[in-house]
């Protein structure tokens, strides 16, 4: 019987939903629920702010673990949906969904990259 | 040793057939949110590194109607997500014993959850105050 | 003495005859009953009495041989300890288990899922062979609690029947299997789990899994088939790290 590949992907998917399950309610109210509503001072987001962030060496890790972990996980589980809803586009698709989460993790370190130190 | 003339049943559509695949299907389609905002990041992430003028827009949009509708949307199901994962986070590990007895799944559940908390207490400090 | 309340229930019933009807068709029958009957007893009133060709199978009653399991109103239970009276007024729909192939009427082809069984090496394989002379082996409480539910599996099926993975794909090794995989993996007594990781870490071993978790909802008996597979999942991917980094030692342990 062949070995399975899965627990690369498995391990993946189970950071990203740790990490969003502990976190991911609480980013996204702060981020894009009270900030646009003003619930919560626009200073926090604002230019400069968000730029000094990421700038940061911590501000950088956090910024990729997040967008990384969160579309592994996501795209992980998307497949394995697809699936369940009897959708089969072959095995195209799982190269497709966790393509798109290594490129994710790309854009993002390179934009990281190009922000610079400050 | 298998029978002649059998017949089998269709499988299509078995996730519509009982609440419990229902919920099963509404849990993981919450992967949905935890992408669109991973990518709403990202985006934000490119306007930041476009200047101020292309983050202060993004920032503007993130405000419209529509947006925050969805971005409720997004955070209902984020939640939701959160919830079941330490709700089949027994599932997936040994069993514990402390002194002894077995550490019941209840415990573990809980001890997830108050792991969230804390965690997105230090979320909310590091966003107010750093 | 009281005569026991006897009301009656509408039972509708798949039938099937095999090389005789093309598809499945519903037939129902009005069975009268009293509060302390079970759908298998309402079965028996059937075959006894109304229609004496419908099919199915039984044996002990008491939920101890896993031989009724059916579908009742979609959903797998063992018809021996389901009552009639929990589905009045509107009835019951009695299926045969789901995701396996019907024979005749209630009567399902179990021919995969005994073959599933088997492939685990569901037997102790001990370090060291023992032999007679030596007496029984020695086991604390606690090392037997750490596989007791895995043992307490009736292979009555109504995982396989819950588990909408096996239902799309047959080839999965399913609940039940990969329970008592874990049954004999967790027993201080046995030391063959080297030569069982390449069920689990096949594709259709644990990686066949997306942890619905119906299985367990369903089990009469507690096993928590979700729980044995999904422990293994980490010990797949430790061995998969493992077999990567030193792929010499390949599964041992």
């Amino acid at each position: 019987m062949k070995r399975s590949n899965k627990p690369i992907f498995w391990s993946l998917f189970g950071a990203g939903g740790m990490l969003s399950a502990l976190i991911g309610p609480m980013l996204v109210f702060l981020t894009v629920v009270a900030v646009p509503l003003g619930l919560v001072s626009k200073q926090t987001m604002d230019y400069p702010r968000a730029l000094a962030f990421a700038q940061s060496g911590i501000g950088k890790l956090a910024v990729l673990v997040v967008i990384s972990l969160f579309l592994f996980h996501g795209l992980h589980r998307l497949y394995h949906t697809l699936h369940d809803f009897g959708v089969h586009i072959g095995p195209g698709a799982k190269a497709l969904c966790h393509g798109l989460a290594i490129l994710g993790t790309l854009v993002a370190a390179y934009l990281l990259v190009k922000l610079g130190w400050g | 040793m298998s029978a002649p003339h059998t017949y089998t049943r269709p499988i299509a559509g078995w996730w519509r057939r009982n609440p419990f695949y229902r919920a099963y299907i509404v849990r993981e389609m919450t992967c949905v949110a935890v992408i669109a905002y991973a990518l709403e990041l990202l985006v934000g992430l490119a306007r930041l590194a476009q200047g101020p003028e292309a983050f202060e827009t993004w920032l503007a949009r993130l405000a419209r109607p529509w947006a925050i509708v969805l971005n409720c949307v997004a955070l209902l199901l984020i939640a939701f997500h959160a919830w079941t994962w330490f709700e089949v986070m027994p599932k997936t590990l040994p069993f514990i014993n402390v002194g002894g007895r077995r550490v019941p799944d209840r415990a573990i559940v809980a001890a997830g959850a108050i792991a969230a908390v804390l965690a997105s207490l230090l979320v909310l400090f590091a966003f107010l105050y750093r | 003495m009281v005569e026991p309340r006897t009301r009656n229930i509408r039972i509708e019933c798949l039938r099937y005859a095999p090389g005789v009807d093309a598809a499945p068709r519903m037939q129902a029958w009005d069975v009268p009953f009293t509060d302390d009957m079970s759908v298998l007893q309402g079965l028996q009133y059937i075959k006894d009495h109304l229609d004496g060709s419908v099919t199915f199978r039984w044996s002990c009653r008491m939920a101890v041989c896993g031989s009724c399991g059916m579908q009742i109103n979609g959903i797998p239970k063992l018809a021996c300890e389901t009552f009639l009276r929990e589905y009045m007024p509107a009835g019951i729909r009695v299926e045969p288990l789901a995701h396996f192939p019907i024979v005749r009427d209630l009567v399902i082809d179990q021919s995969d899922f005994l073959a599933k069984l088997e492939s685990v090496r569901p037997y102790l394989i001990p370090a060291v062979p023992r032999t007679l002379a030596e007496g029984p082996y020695r086991q604390t409480p606690g090392e037997m609690d750490a596989y007791y539910q895995y043992s307490q599996c009736i292979n009555c099926a109504l995982c396989y029947a819950a588990c909408p993975q096996y239902g799309m794909n047959a080839k999965f090794t399913g609940p039940a299997a990969l329970a008592l995989l874990h049954r004999y993996n967790a027993d201080s007594r046995d030391a063959g789990k080297a030569q069982r990781m390449e069920i689990i870490n096949a594709e259709d071993g644990v990686w066949g899994c997306t942890l619905v978790g119906y299985c367990s909802e369903v089990c009469p008996k507690g096993v928590d088939p979700a729980r044995a597979v999904n422990q293994n999942k980490i010990e797949s991917t430790k061995d998969y790290f493992r077999h990567l980094l030193m792929p010499r030692g390949s599964g041992s342990r």
